[in-house]
């Protein structure tokens, strides 16, 4: 096993290299100089100005120069200087990760949760009244575009009802401690959180019903029925024990998007998130901001793939590490 | 006689009641919305509107404006010009102190003036004429011209020239002072708090020189990126300030119906926000000057105002805009006239040449105005081909002369000198930048008008040279003027006296105060 991950941290590590040298041309590909946007920004974009921003920031050198000094920056775990948030870049990310880490992983929970169980519910009601209304409700969520649904949950509970706060991570200048903040800081993540969660609990509760009426059908299932066993013993222990590879493998990839995936929600319920940060810095060509975010989102792919496959052999036992 | 005691009597009672009524109240919290979030908040390093909004607070300028553009004491409590109008000196207020408890005083003025030659591209502009600035005691600064400068006094508001104390920022690496973080200025209002992507925190500055001000304890500005939600975030009672441009215009009106809300469009008199298109002069089509007449006469710009800007704002009649100086509207006119249009089309042998138009990626209004452009164009018969950009890469595209046509917006800054001049004049054409003459049009005597206009003594000599001016350039069309635009800040009617000035809401929150 340990041969495995070796070899797998060897693969990651070119993988990420590759992405890096990918990234950093592809972004400069795109019209658009951060120079020039500041300086249009200062309401002035004179020469010397722009001339001066270019030094400032290294972008006069060549680039090969520059991907040679960021690659060996983040060889020691630098990701380089923003050049319009005058800060690191990875303290800029660590201040975001908690709050998106928050909310990307209770979406997570929210989707896997509800989506094995509305799947398993689909599929051993298959054809009936309430795997037709498990689909279409799931449908609906997947179908809806987010900020739609964003927008409408705001509008319902947040102006209508009132219930729930439609902006933020807290209540700005409440100033609360202890059990109050974790209960005002919930209530801010309800809406964010279920506008993600209900979106992925489609793919969910798909994947999960077909693989198990896929199972269902094997040899096995057969066996497990004529040595007499109850049927929810069945769905539990062998159907959807079998069933879950699949949502398994679905969940890794998944989890691996979680940091940059929630760009639009947290645009809408002003959630101080990475995905923002990613956002604000695409549109002001804040390149080595830009990819530190996609660095640490390409690491974060890498180790959920790896999870991901030490997870399989806990679910099937069948497979073996082939090194 | 006695009818003139009554009226007096009248007047005397009415002017009590409402001085009674007006007695500002001290303490409570303004939740205000700053969009986007700020790179940062050291104005003296950073000039985007945001940085200046929120920082406005926090630092001073040596004057303000009010809103007919008249220079008001901020720093400096008086000033004087010398007869051959080449000598500035200002007194400064003595009793100020920084955020940190040090004396504000001359010394600070002459370093602050030296750091944003370097930092502050429109600050160095506007500091080109300045030969040399002196502090011959620590409450007095001298500024000596090569020549006199006729917009000189309209120069030193705060976002264009932030006071920055000099024992904080001498000898430091600039760039990384942590005092960026956590700026330290004179204003009415201290940096607290900021929690990135959340909400900015100001809280009062107790030892503030204006005895009593400022009123409010502390002002939270929320950032909130999505437009629906921050209308939304006013609506249900969270933020009670939305500054000029916060939200997008067709929420405007739904918005200023709601009870206790009030809004006005004052408060943008200095930066004077005029939109135009880029016409390119180089090449094509649009280098005749008949086919630019006829794109002015084609587009009607008086829809644009009442629908697309929900009647906000004013009909530009030329490069200048109606509320800095030296305007007229004694130009020639392109009053709405697609048959002229069409007439002038023709007259100049266009024959449907491809014409590409690119929109300002500022949001929906924006989006809608090119929709709107767009078909007036087409209506009269030119072919045109709307390019879709973000910000970035129509800066690029405009700055590398790229395009035909193009949306755009600049801040006039109170003065032809300062922000008019420099869309016109053939020295401010410069591959790879942007707002400056990036139409390419070029003509002597109007780079002669300019310079002249900028030193030109006195006040009526000015007057005169740029009036020729804008009928020339208005004759020429070498961009198509839009609008004035107006951005409304709409707040909630309890918030008294939040703008005072022609600077508006970029100026600080001192005179605000809160009728609970």
């Amino acid at each position: 096993m340990l041969s495995f991950v070796a070899q797998r941290v060897v693969k990651g590590v070119i993988v990420l290299l590759a992405i890096i040298v990918l990234n950093f041309f592809l972004i400069r590909l795109a019209p658009g100089d951060p120079a020039v946007v500041m300086a249009g920004e200062a309401g002035a974009s004179d020469q010397v100005f722009v001339k001066q921003l270019r030094e400032k920031f290294g972008l006069d050198k060549p680039l090969p120069e520059q991907l040679f000094i960021y690659v060996k920056g983040i060889a020691t775990l630098d990701l380089g200087f923003s050049f319009r948030q005058q800060a690191p870049v990875s303290k800029l990310i660590l201040e975001r990760l908690p709050a998106t880490l928050l909310l990307t992983l209770t979406a997570f929970a929210i989707s896997l949760a509800l989506g094995v169980l509305f799947g398993t519910f689909a599929a051993r009601f298959a054809g009936t009244f309430l795997d037709t209304a498990i689909t279409i409700f799931a449908l609906i969520f997947y179908a809806m575009p987010i900020f739609w649904v964003a927008l409408m949950g705001i509008l319902l509970f947040s102006v209508t009802v009132d219930w729930l706060p439609s902006f933020g991570y807290e209540t700005v200048g409440a100033n609360l401690t202890g059990l109050a903040h974790v209960v005002d800081v919930a209530r801010h993540l309800i809406m964010p959180a279920m506008t993600l969660g209900l979106f992925f609990m489609a793919t969910y509760t798909r994947m999960t019903r077909a693989s198990m009426l896929e199972v269902k059908r094997l040899d096995f299932v057969k066996t497990a029925r004529a040595k007499g066993l109850s049927d929810a013993v069945i769905q539990r222990r062998h159907v959807l024990r079998n069933a879950l590879l699949p949502v398994v493998t679905l969940a890794g990839v998944h989890a691996g998007t979680l940091i940059g995936g929630a760009v639009i929600t947290e645009t809408v319920f002003a959630w101080p998130g990475i995905g923002r940060l990613m956002y604000d810095a695409l549109l002001q060509r804040d390149y080595n901001l830009l990819l530190g975010v996609f660095v640490t989102c390409s690491v974060m792919v890498l180790i959920f793939n790896l999870i991901t496959d030490l997870v399989y052999r806990l679910v099937d036992p069948r497979i073996e590490f082939a090194a | 006689m006695s009818k003139r005691v009554l009226l007096g009597l009248l007047l005397a009672c009415g002017l009590t009641a409402s001085a009674l009524a007006q007695e500002p109240k001290t303490g409570g919290v303004i939740n205000a919305v700053i969009q986007p979030e700020p790179p940062g908040l050291m104005l003296a390093m950073i000039q985007n509107g945001p940085t200046q909004m929120v920082s406005g607070n926090i630092f001073e300028g040596l004057l303000r404006y009010s809103p007919k553009l008249e220079p008001l004491p901020e720093l400096a409590e008086s000033w004087s010009v010398s007869e051959d109008a080449k000598t500035y000196t200002f007194k400064l207020r003595k009793g100020v102190t920084w955020h940190d408890g040090k004396p504000f005083t001359a010394a600070d003025v002459l370093f602050s003036v030296e750091m944003l030659k370097q930092t502050h591209a429109r600050a160095r502009n506007n500091l080109a004429q300045v030969d040399k600035v002196e502090a011959p005691d620590d409450y007095t600064v001298v500024f000596t011209l090569k020549q006199p400068f006729g917009p000189f006094l309209g120069i030193f508001e705060v976002g264009s020239m932030p006071m920055v104390p000099k024992h904080l920022y001498d000898g430091t690496d600039w760039k990384t002072n942590p005092y960026n973080n956590a700026p330290v200025g004179t204003g009415p209002f201290m940096f607290k708090e900021w929690q990135k992507g959340s909400f900015i925190r100001l809280v009062k500055n107790p030892n503030y020189y204006e005895k009593g001000k400022p009123y409010i304890d502390e002002i939270y500005w929320q950032i909130i990126p999505d437009a629906a939600a921050r209308s939304v975030a006013y609506e249900t009672g969270k933020v009670d300030v939305l500054p000029g441009g916060s939200v997008e215009n067709f929420d405007v009106p739904r918005l200023s119906k709601l009870k206790d809300t009030c809004v006005t469009g004052a408060g943008w008199e200095f930066f004077s926000p005029l939109a135009w298109l880029w016409l390119n002069n180089r090449q094509g089509p649009l280098a005749d000057k008949r086919v630019r007449q006829a794109i002015m006469y084609a587009i009607d710009r008086d829809f644009a105002k009442d629908v697309i800007w929900n009647g906000l704002g004013k009909v530009a009649t030329g490069p200048s805009a109606s509320t800095i100086k030296y305007y007229t509207d004694d130009v020639p006119k392109y009053a709405y006239d697609p048959a002229k249009a069409k007439a002038l089309l023709k007259e100049a042998g266009y024959k449907g040449e491809k014409i590409r138009l690119l929109p300002l990626a500022y949001g929906e209004t924006w989006q809608r105005w090119g929709e709107a452009v767009k078909q007036n164009l087409m209506d009269v018969g030119m072919n045109i081909e709307t390019i879709s950009t973000d910000v970035a890469g129509g800066n690029q595209k405009i700055g590398d002369w790229d395009y035909d046509i193009a949306f755009t917006y600049l801040y006039q800054y109170g003065d032809p000198a300062l922000g008019v001049g420099r869309n016109y004049v053939s020295s401010a054409i410069a591959k790879g930048q942007v707002f400056n003459n990036v139409e390419g049009y070029s003509n002597p005597e109007i780079d002669k008008l300019f310079a002249d206009g900028a030193v030109a003594t006195p006040d009526s000599k000015r007057k005169e040279i740029y009036a020729k001016a804008q009928k020339i350039l208005v004759e020429d069309v070498p961009v198509a003027w839009m609008l004035e635009l107006q951005f409304p800040t709409i707040t909630r009617c309890k918030v008294k006296n939040l703008i005072t000035t022609g600077i508006g809401v970029n100026d600080g929150f001192k005179d605000a105060w809160l009728d609970k």
